[in-house]
């Protein structure tokens, strides 16, 4: 990547050079091996039983732009209908963007298809939320966690599958000897783990885990947390970590992307996230948390944003989040903020990092 | 914090639930005891399957049995054991003065009803005023839990309303008939932050001003820490340690309650690997002997092994069930 | 080798046992809607062997179970318990009360009624099991391409199993098989397949619609598995419980459905015997000859119960929640 410059103006330019200072990345950054750019989903809205026509569209993403570095884990965080899981299921190709680029080592993954689409799909794995609904009841842990080598056949020849799979399940840390169980023999951390091992299994470079802990309990929750990021070292993986729980976020991410409505409200390193934010959004999320430490609530100022996350069938004009913002002026009811490091923190240490907010700046502590 | 010596609204002694399954009996509570007073949040914190859920339905009377059964102990409400009670009584006893609000508003909401036709309904029943009194009474309710507009949404729907709304109704619907003793099982679970932090607010505000008793069964330990007075952890179906809420966090006196605190990523502090309880929670057809956390205790000897520990006296307003709490107040792991 | 955590201790040692039970106790406070300890603990359990362990304690299933496989036996076999000719005539004896040897009497053209009814089991059968395997079928491919393309293909066949459904079934089988000469039994199997269709597909498109929503479903299309595959390993297996259910109920009432018919003079036709040919024929002399319409029509209620009752503890044995 060349050095830092801003593309100033919004829209088709590259994404803005995320975390250019301060940054503490796992791995020393590498190139980026995704880069996401301007992507949208629009979901039609349809009425009529026989001769249906089109009346709308839920914009779930609505122009968003990223790069994934190798080896680092990029966290996006946003609250329930804020696009996150859209983002997951573009990125993996569960559903065709509506427009925009998803480059995988420069390519235009898009336009793939047929045996290119493919080979570029198994480097891009998912895991799921849910342990007990993305695992087939109906088949052994050996067939789940072996179905990615029958439909890649190339990956591993039918003689060296089974003992593929003992491995997998030694390396998410299961008994191999349970190959031939079912998933309802296992516990919930468990089948995370199953559907860990699934993932990993055509040697993915990339892993996209869509709220993976969040069905846990907390206990069960550190195991996951600290397994994939074993894996991570292990195997020198790249993950998009998608949560609404900002804490995880926070553990696990060498850099965070904040989603409000669609649209990528902040990004920065985790330390320019947590420490430094500078859109409202952000603010107002971080200070909702709550932090298990009875003494904390004392002491911290906490914004309690006023009503509910507008539609994504009918968003705000201007800044998506004008609707609940403090600070909303009449500008932002015209002009998109566009996703930049805005001019007035240009270098200027760790507040100097994306934020599409007219009006961004360091929450003082003073404040309320 | 209250310290004053009041009357115990819900004094709950030695309960003990189990169901009967084709697995086997489940032994889901195991001896619970616990007190909470009029104006005091007491925060039943534990993770699925500890029974936290399952001693708040039993207080409240709406257990499913079969397959649950009380098999023991007493639940005194304002002096009298409901237990004892006929289910005409009971019933008259739940709503009126003790009200549940649970997880997943939607599901709890009749959805061909308007939410102004299920708040109305209480005082119709309760109170025999008229439907249109009912629906005055349904408005004033809503405002009271901040639903902007609430005289044009009464007649909405359900559906018609957001997460965090709904809750509110729910919220609205508990408080209906003042009742002295809310119990919120996992009240805010199914909401996003923002608007969790939002109902919290209000939950806690709404407690104060009607000096009601709260019991929050929660498994977040970071919502527990915002509103709890006290904190009651549970573990197979017992309580493993009960201390004033500023206690247990700076100090817990249960291997359990640190590990669960270590366990958690926290937003203010990040570190390179979290500390992860070893192992699973017991299966409750088959708890071990002795001190059911054992065979996932660091500190476990012997003596964990067969003997169950009694809630030891912690301190001042604090009990652990474990051999070793001084041990564990000391730091040790 | 991975360097193992503290965290990993889980597996490695305390063994399947523990695992197995705790997905019972996590169920406790976990599923949804049916709340703590909601009864049945392992919905998710494998599926057949918890239904069959159900069935086999269900004295419905045994009782109706053992009539179905006696009448599958002397459907392919009836000389086992009849060894008479059902069409022998011997117009002596015409509507003659039973006698040692014909313990169900004779009937108007002296044929031994229990020859007939034995006999007739074949007919019966053979039109309940093969028009229940034709209408399940074309039923579940036609209802489940449905629920798993969805689109205007869905549209279409709903409105086809609309029309389909509108159809009056007696009054559709009466103009329909009126123009029929065949005296096998396949134009009534034909009929039924034809009509009975929409029946099954919507229970499929139904079932294969909430099977596609799972989130395994959308793991193999991540992972990049074809159509073919998601339907047959992941979609299928799950989606087939209900169709069976309301087969087996189905097939109670096509065997109901073939004597109705064939009573209307419009079903099978003679020489082949039927227990709904033989009722409408005892149907004339109900008054000096009862045993003639008795034994057939018995025949045919029990047939009917059976397979219904069959159907009742299957979906009561493949979904609790139906009950």
């Amino acid at each position: 990547m060349e050095p830092d410059e801003q593309e100033t103006g919004s829209g088709g330019g590259p994404a803005p050079r995320v975390a250019a200072a301060g940054v503490r990345t796992r791995a020393a950054r590498g190139e980026a091996i995704l880069e996401i750019r301007d992507l949208a989903k629009h979901f039609p809205l349809h009425r009529g039983v026989v001769f249906q026509r089109q009346v709308g569209a839920v914009k779930a993403v609505d122009g968003v732009s990223f790069d994934l570095y190798k080896g680092e884990t990029l966290g996006i965080v946003g609250e329930s209908g804020c696009g996150k899981s859209t983002v997951a299921k573009l990125l993996v190709g569960l559903e065709r963007p509506t427009a925009g680029q998803i480059r995988y080592q420069g390519e235009d993954i898009i336009k793939l298809s047929g045996r290119a689409l493919k080979a570029v799909r198994r480097n891009i794995q998912m895991v799921f939320q849910d342990p007990y609904t993305s695992l087939n009841p109906r088949m052994t842990v050996g067939d789940i966690i072996g179905e990615p080598y029958e439909i890649h056949p190339e990956v591993a020849p039918k003689g060296s599958r089974r003992q593929k799979v003992r491995e997998l399940l030694d390396v998410v840390g299961l008994n191999p000897e349970y190959i031939n169980r079912y998933p309802h023999q296992f516990s919930g951390g468990q089948r995370q783990r199953i559907g860990i091992a699934r993932g990993l299994a055509l040697r993915p470079e990339i892993i996209v885990a869509d709220e993976p802990v969040s069905a846990l309990d907390v206990s069960v929750q550190a195991q996951v947390i600290n397994l994939l990021e074993r894996l991570q070292d292990e195997f020198d993986l790249s993950y998009v970590f998608i949560a609404h729980d900002l804490s995880v976020v926070r553990h696990i991410s060498d850099r965070v992307a904040v989603m409000y409505l669609g649209r990528l409200a902040e990004t920065g390193t985790d330390e320019q996230i947590y420490e430094h934010p500078t859109h409202p959004y952000t603010q107002a999320l971080l200070s909702a948390v709550p932090v298990p430490d009875p003494a904390a609530r004392e002491r911290r100022g906490r914004i309690l944003l006023a009503g509910d996350v507008p539609s994504p069938a009918d968003p705000p004009s201007g800044c998506r989040f004008r609707t609940r913002c403090w600070k909303a002026q009449d500008v932002c009811a015209e002009v998109v903020p566009p996703l930049d490091v805005p001019e007035w923190f240009v270098g200027a240490g760790p507040a100097g990092h994306p934020s599409a907010c007219h009006f961004a700046e360091e929450r003082s502590d003073a404040q309320e | 914090m209250t310290t004053t010596p009041e009357p115990k609204l819900l004094d709950v002694r030695d309960l003990k639930v189990e169901f009967r399954t084709r697995d086997g009996i489940a032994k889901a509570v195991n001896g619970v005891t616990y007190q909470v007073a009029a104006g005091q949040t007491l925060a039943v914190l534990g993770e699925s399957g500890s029974g936290k859920s399952v001693t708040a339905q039993a207080v409240m009377g709406i257990l499913d049995t079969p397959p649950g059964f009380v098999t023991g102990g007493e639940i005194f409400f304002q002096g009298r054991d409901l237990l004892t009670l006929g289910r005409e009584e009971r019933r008259k006893v739940r709503g009126a003065k003790m009200a549940m609000i649970f997880q997943d508003a939607l599901s709890s909401l009749n959805p061909v009803l308007s939410v102004g036709a299920q708040l109305g309904e209480m005082y119709q029943v309760h109170r025999g005023l008229s439907r249109k009194a009912a629906r005055g009474k349904a408005v004033e309710l809503m405002e009271r839990v901040g639903i902007p507009a609430a005289a044009a949404r009464v007649g909405d729907f359900p559906h018609q309303f957001s997460g965090g709304m709904r809750q509110r109704i729910m919220i609205a619907m508990a408080l209906a008939l003042e009742p002295e003793l809310i119990i919120a099982d996992e009240p805010t679970t199914a909401l996003d932050v923002t608007v969790q932090a939002q109902v919290m607010d209000l939950l806690a505000q709404l407690q104060r001003e009607f000096h009601m008793g709260l019991i929050l069964i929660t498994h977040d330990l970071g919502v527990v820490a915002d509103v709890a007075d006290t904190i009651a952890v549970m573990y197979a179906g017992r309580i493993v340690e009960t201390a004033p809420v500023h206690q247990l966090y700076r100090a817990p006196a249960h291997p359990y309650t640190r590990g669960l605190l270590d366990s958690i990523p926290r937003l203010d502090q990040k570190g390179r690997t979290l500390y992860a309880i070893k192992g699973l929670p017991p299966n409750l057809t088959a708890i071990p002997p002795g001190c059911p956390f054992n065979p996932r205790c660091p500190l476990a000897q012997d003596v964990c092994r067969t003997d169950l520990p009694p809630l030891y006296e912690a301190g001042p307003g604090r009990a652990s069930a474990c051999h070793f709490w001084k041990e564990t107040l000391g730091g040790a792991r | 080798m991975p360097d193992h955590v503290p965290d990993e201790a889980i597996t490695h040692g305390d063994g399947g046992a523990a695992a197995l039970a705790i997905g019972a106790a996590e169920s406790l406070e976990r599923t949804p809607g049916t709340g703590p300890g909601g009864a049945p603990t392992g919905r998710a359990r494998s599926l057949w062997r918890d239904a069959w362990h159900d069935l086999r304690r269900n004295p419905v299933f045994v009782v109706s179970a053992l009539i179905i496989l006696f009448l599958v036996v002397i459907a392919i076999r009836p000389q086992l318990i009849a060894d008479g000719n059902p069409y022998r005539a011997d117009l002596a004896k015409a509507q003659a009360g039973p006698e040692p040897g014909h313990p169900f009497g004779f009937d108007t053209q002296g044929r031994d009624v229990y020859t007939r009814v034995v006999y007739g089991a074949r007919a019966s059968i053979t039109v309940g099991v093969c028009a229940t395997a034709g209408v399940a079928l074309l039923g579940s491919l036609l209802g489940g391409l449905a629920g798993f393309f969805g689109g205007w293909w869905d549209t279409l066949l709903s409105r086809l199993a609309d029309i389909f459904f509108g159809i009056p079934v007696i009054l559709g089988g009466l103009v329909f098989l009126s123009v029929v000469t065949s005296s096998t039994v396949w134009p009534v199997i034909g009929f039924i397949v034809l009509l009975g269709w929409p029946q099954i597909a919507r229970i499929a498109r139904g079932a294969v619609f909430t099977a596609k929503q799972n989130d395994y479903v959308q793991a193999a299309r991540a992972l990049g598995a074809g159509n073919g595959r998601m339907l047959l390993r992941h979609i299928a297996p799950n989606a087939v419980a209900p169709v069976i259910v309301v087969a087996t109920i189905a097939l109670g009432t096509y065997i109901s459905l073939e004597a109705t018919l064939s009573y209307l003079g419009a079903g099978l036709k003679p020489p082949t015997v039927s227990w709904g040919i033989d009722i409408s024929a005892a149907s004339t002399s109900i008054r000096n000859a009862p045993h003639m319409l008795l034994w057939p029509a018995g025949a045919l209620s029990v047939t009917v119960l059976a397979f219904i009752m069959l159907g009742d503890a299957v979906r009561d044995a493949l979904d609790p929640k139906l009950r």
